[in-house]
């Protein structure tokens, strides 16, 4: 390839660039704090509540991303022209617009978010759980009720406690914004796999790949940082 | 008049009962040290005073207020949540293990409460953690994080906050447990001004000297009864049980 198409090809990726951010950022948006209600709901004393939590997170880690996001895509179509479709379920899915062009990055967007907070809540309910029963009783003891002594004493430290396996987790998402390819989102994996073909060439490939480096290596970078924030105790 | 009276206190972890028909008093400055084997309950007492564990039977009353008490069918019930938390403020409790925030400086540590659950004015707060930081030999500690300071100086931090909510009564439980000889020296230390000061307390310990200088009252508790209590110097003096002589007669060895 020349250089002129070698810029022209990195000019296009740059452009292809934000659909991926825009999954990994809405991605991050949601499912964290899903993840965090996951796990408390997971770690309720209520028995169904923690099993219903327990087998969904059995379901989003023990079966593929990609299978999730088919289905997830295919499931309002498909169950719109079911004949078994209850007439309740028929209502809500009629309004949802099959055609638009939001409705891709929602259904995709929906099965990162539901996968993701599966693995975030295992990460968070591991932290709240590393935490010292002392912590709460002197909570207590010090008359900080329960909503207090979550958001004052246990969560700042849980933070803390799950930046490491957060941060794994979150750049594993970088590549795995990949997977969108599969549906026909036009994010970098999607371009370039369509200038390969158009230029038989394994160059895009090789750019694409770098675009995934660079993002993964900068959030690495700057959890390091923040690690290193956090440091101030211990 | 009595900061705390209790009668009768049971209470079993399973068919383990650990605590076993506990009646005491504390006055109003008394001080009381509650000595015994490990095992004996003497924990589990505090923990089920100060709300941290669930008592099975009997009678609580903290400053006069009822915690525990049996009601008209003869079950025992707990106050309700808001009595609960208004006692909680009149007692503190320092833990063995001091159980500071570590993410909080040491000063955040101390206002952290009066300013959350009090709502206390937030300048009002610092000028008295740092009155209690200096009271503790700890004026130019309040910057630090708790894993800074040395095991003696978290515990003197932790009795700090403790003191930041005015506790009528304050509790130890086993307060030098995790310390060494030396720095066991300066907590107790601590305990004897607060004791001269007129401070009510209950102290679970391990020190046999401590508890015999600075309680009016000890108390001598295994298998979850309480064996005797009295004066320290009948206790400690020749009048005292031969369980209560043969316990001692190890640490005096």
């Amino acid at each position: 390839m020349s250089s002129e198409q070698i810029s022209s090809l990195f000019q296009l990726m740059l452009e292809h660039l934000p659909p991926t951010l825009k999954l990994f950022g809405f991605t991050l948006l949601y499912a964290i704090p899903l993840g965090m209600i996951v796990a408390l709901l997971k770690m309720c004393r209520i028995k169904p509540v923690s099993w219903l939590t327990n087998l969904y997170i059995l379901i989003m880690r023990g079966t593929p991303l990609l299978l999730q996001i088919i289905v997830v895509y295919y499931s309002v179509p498909i169950l719109k022209l079911s004949p078994n479709c209850p007439e309740g379920l028929r209502g809500i899915l009629d309004k949802v617009d099959i055609q638009s062009g939001g409705y891709m990055f929602r259904m995709i967007l929906i099965a990162f978010v539901l996968n993701y907070a599966a693995y975030f809540s295992e990460i968070f309910r591991g932290g709240i759980e590393s935490i010292p029963k002392g912590q709460y009783e002197a909570a207590g003891a010090l008359g900080f009720n329960k909503l207090q002594t979550f958001f004052r004493i246990i969560l700042p430290q849980v933070v803390k406690r799950v930046i490491p396996a957060s941060s794994n987790e979150i750049i594993t998402l970088v590549k795995d914004t990949s997977l969108a390819y599969a549906m026909g989102y036009m994010e970098i994996m999607y371009i370039a796999k369509k200038q390969m073909s158009f230029y038989s060439s394994l160059v895009p490939l090789f750019m694409a790949g770098l675009f995934y480096f660079a993002f993964a290596t900068l959030l690495t970078l700057l959890f390091a940082f923040i690690e290193k924030k956090l440091n101030y105790y211990k | 008049m009595s900061m705390l009276e209790i009668r009768n206190l049971s209470k079993s972890f399973g068919s383990l009962e650990v605590l076993k028909d506990i009646s005491f008093d504390v006055k109003k400055g008394e001080v009381v040290a509650v000595i015994g084997p490990s095992g004996s309950g003497k924990s589990t007492l505090l923990r089920c005073i100060n709300q941290l564990e669930h008592a099975d039977s009997g009678v609580i009353k903290v400053c006069g207020t009822d915690m525990l008490i049996k009601n008209g069918s003869g079950k025992t019930v707990y106050a309700d949540k808001k009595t609960l938390r208004d006692i909680r403020l009149k007692t503190g409790l320092v833990f063995q293990n001091f159980n500071l925030f570590p993410h909080m400086t040491v000063k955040r540590n101390i206002t952290e409460a009066p300013v959350c659950v009090l709502k206390k004015d937030k300048t009002e707060a610092s000028k008295k953690a740092d009155e209690l930081l200096k009271k503790m030999g700890l004026e130019t500690k309040g910057d630090s994080y708790p894993c800074e300071l040395s095991g003696g100086q978290q515990q003197r931090v932790s009795i700090a906050r403790a003191l930041a909510l005015n506790p009528e009564v304050l509790f130890f439980d086993e307060p030098t447990s995790a310390l060494d000889p030396e720095l066991t020296g300066e907590i107790l230390k601590v305990i004897k001004e607060l004791a001269k000061e007129g401070m009510t307390m209950v102290i679970v310990t391990h020190e046999m000297a401590f508890a015999r200088d600075v309680a009016d009252k000890v108390i001598f508790m295994e298998g979850g009864y309480i064996v005797e209590a009295g004066a320290p110097e009948q206790l400690f003096g020749e009048n005292a049980s031969d369980r209560v002589k043969q316990f001692l007669q190890r640490f005096n060895s």
